[in-house]
């Protein structure tokens, strides 16, 4: 049953990704070229929501449903993995013109060039595995 | 029908993801679309080429199920809801042509000249969906996280790690498209 649920938000996330354009390259290359407001306006009143929404989990100490803590735990301190990972991240993002959870939605649309770049991804984050040691973090 | 058929606009989209996000919270998970990817190698035994992937991965097999998700979702918007294509800034689509020869702004999804299955022949589309996998995949792990994990929970939690992340985001995006795009298209 609780398999479902997450069947569930994610096929809604992929209906979102989907319509809203934020699975299309054109709408990444037209973000990069600041052609439109509209990837900035997504990404942009999501957050104004969600930090309103977490202040308010926070201040109001709102558990989750089974009772357990939030996962809202703060990330480690580290300027060279986020800033280094994050620049490599960004230009694959460019260059294939998709993120994570539009690959897969991109998939299920029935792009098949798309499993090039899943499978890609599951070859960086294998890569990373091995090498991670020794990466300055 | 209309209003079904065409794209969501942004003040539509960006509280539905932020929703989206919550209701993770709610059931006590975080939001995010690349940490699946290292679930993916561990369910098929790269735990025995790396300690990074030796987790019980069977925990995060709900991550595995928002990506089935995330797959049926692309199906229905697309098969059922959608025209598939994407117009954008005229004067953006007028550069794709005239720098890139790519033509099919506003009459495709993805732009066919790198992602029609016909074109996947030419080995230079090929190297870039792979080589773009691949920095998404390394750098999303690296970096802790992707888009999802960063500039929408991460932010949304004032994390100062995914501002940092997120500016890497843009300066990789920035000099892919002006930098390196006029040399490899």
């Amino acid at each position: 049953m609780r398999y479902i649920t997450y069947l569930v938000i994610g096929t809604f996330f992929g209906i979102i990704m989907f319509k809203s354009e934020a699975a299309s390259w054109f709408r990444i290359y037209e973000m990069f070229q600041f052609g439109s407001f509209h990837m900035y306006g997504i990404i942009g009143s999501a957050l104004v929501l969600g930090v309103i929404g977490i202040q308010v989990i926070k201040r109001k100490n709102i558990k989750p449903l089974n009772g357990s803590e939030m996962s809202l735990q703060p990330k480690n301190k580290s300027v060279a993995r986020y800033l280094i990972g994050g620049i490599i991240f960004g230009l694959g993002w460019a260059l294939a013109g998709a993120c994570p959870g539009p690959m897969y939605v991109l998939a299920g649309a029935g792009y098949i060039s798309i499993l090039i770049v899943i499978f890609g991804a599951v070859v960086g984050t294998f890569l990373y595995g091995l090498i991670k040691d020794r990466l300055p973090h | 029908m209309d209003l079904i058929y065409e794209p969501w606009p942004w003040y539509v989209a960006g509280p539905l993801i932020a929703l989206v996000m919550f209701v993770l919270l709610l059931v006590g998970k975080q939001f995010g679309m690349s940490s699946n990817l290292r679930t993916a190698c561990a369910a098929v035994g790269a735990g025995k080429a790396s300690e990074f992937f030796k987790f019980d991965w069977k925990a995060e097999r709900w991550n595995l199920m928002v990506v089935l998700g995330a797959i049926l979702g692309g199906f229905i918007a697309s098969t059922y809801l959608s025209e598939n294509t994407v117009n954008i800034n005229s004067e953006i689509a007028q550069q794709l042509s005239d720098d890139y020869n790519i033509k099919s702004a506003g009459q495709a999804y993805l732009p066919t000249e790198i992602f029609a299955a016909e074109n996947l022949a030419n080995p230079l589309n090929i190297a870039i969906l792979l080589i773009g996998g691949i920095l998404v995949g390394f750098g999303a792990r690296y970096a802790g996280g992707c888009t999802s994990g960063h500039a929408i929970s991460g932010l949304s939690n004032l994390q100062l790690p995914s501002l940092i992340a997120v500016i890497g985001f843009f300066i990789g995006g920035l000099v892919m498209i002006h930098l390196l795009y006029p040399i490899i298209f």
